[in-house]
């Protein structure tokens, strides 16, 4: 899997950050808010390390008719992007600092699911004065 | 302050660096299976054994079923398609139970029974559920693609295989066919004697 470059951040600077996802065709993941408290979301988490004020900005869902549900389902599907922002302090040192994540999300077409997953994210990220 | 963007460059890699997370999660292609496909009889496999617990804490063994057509479901709590067969599976447990049938659940669910409980409930699931794992996944050729239903004859040979949801009407016609086959064929253990209507039942 390729390494991503290291995202230019400056010490006491915001960053936003995102994260395209492509999907297999035919294939949808849960939105951020499924409907039935059974389903799993789609979860993008870092741990917090020398930064702060972390936030995952999830894109408009798709609304999709299935069968199991009474009203359509909003999923994500094809490429989509999740955008995370978040603050470094200004005392952070310069230098290269690897922030880890992961994504939780479980996928299905119309007739299967597939089981749940977490995948283990690094998003290096570059810090400068 | 404004916000700084991660590069095209570095989107690019994002791409191939995420777009691999729905690919990697299975091989199994999807197909469509709305047709009743019983296997003939020469072509079935032993199914393999587990002993399990049910919801009640009694113990499930798959092999005691011997003598009886099962419909074993592999699902989960988290799965669409499955919500949609369980409904169907309550109503052949109802309908066939007092034919030698029964219908065994295998809940997938990671958290067990903390999710798979209530649900049971919610759903009035009228027939026996136990907790899968890994090891009875890898049993029956590495269950990943959710539901996987299995027909399994009198003889507890596997005599179909769906991945994937199919249609209600599919399952039921395989349901009559494995019990209309074995309807004259003695059960497992007995002996019947040639040209006698009596069957003696060898103890266990």
């Amino acid at each position: 899997m390729p390494k991503p470059d290291p995202v230019p951040a400056k010490a006491g600077a915001s960053v936003e950050v995102k994260l395209p996802v492509q999907l297999r065709e035919g294939y949808h993941v849960n939105s951020n808010m499924p409907p039935d408290p059974y389903l799993i979301p789609l979860k993008l988490s870092w741990e917090s390390g020398p930064f702060t004020g972390f936030e995952v900005v999830y894109p408009k869902p798709v609304l999709l008719k299935l069968g199991f549900w009474p009203a359509p389902v909003p999923v994500f599907t094809g490429k989509f992007e999740l955008t995370t922002r978040f603050k470094v302090a200004a005392s952070v040192p310069p230098g290269l600092v690897n922030l880890p994540g992961k994504l939780r999300y479980q996928a299905c077409n119309d007739r299967m699911c597939l089981p749940p997953k977490t995948i283990d994210l690094t998003l290096p990220v570059s810090v400068s004065r | 302050m404004p916000a700084q963007k991660l590069s095209l460059r570095s989107i690019r890699r994002w791409t191939l660096f995420i777009a691999a997370f729905a690919l990697l999660v299975s091989c199994t292609a999807p197909f469509r299976d709305d047709d009743a496909r019983v296997k003939n009889e020469k072509e079935r496999k032993a199914t393999p054994d587990f002993s399990l617990k049910d919801s009640t804490g009694t113990m499930v063994k798959l092999s005691d079923f011997k003598g009886k057509v099962v419909l074993l479901n592999f699902w989960a709590t988290w799965c669409g398609p499955c919500k949609i067969e369980i409904p169907w599976f309550t109503d052949f447990q109802k309908t066939y139970k007092d034919r030698e049938f029964a219908v065994i659940g295998v809940a997938m669910d990671e958290d067990g029974w903390d999710s798979v409980k209530p649900y049971i409930e919610q759903h009035k699931m009228n027939y026996r559920i136990v907790i899968g794992n890994d090891e009875i996944s890898q049993l029956f050729g590495s269950v990943d693609s959710l539901p996987t239903t299995l027909m399994i004859d009198r003889e507890g040979r596997i005599a179909s295989m769906h991945v994937g949801l199919v249609a209600k009407n599919t399952y039921e016609k395989e349901i009559q066919q494995l019990l209309e086959a074995s309807k004259d064929a003695p059960k497992t253990g007995a002996v019947r004697a040639p040209g006698s209507e009596f069957a003696f039942v060898r103890p266990n």
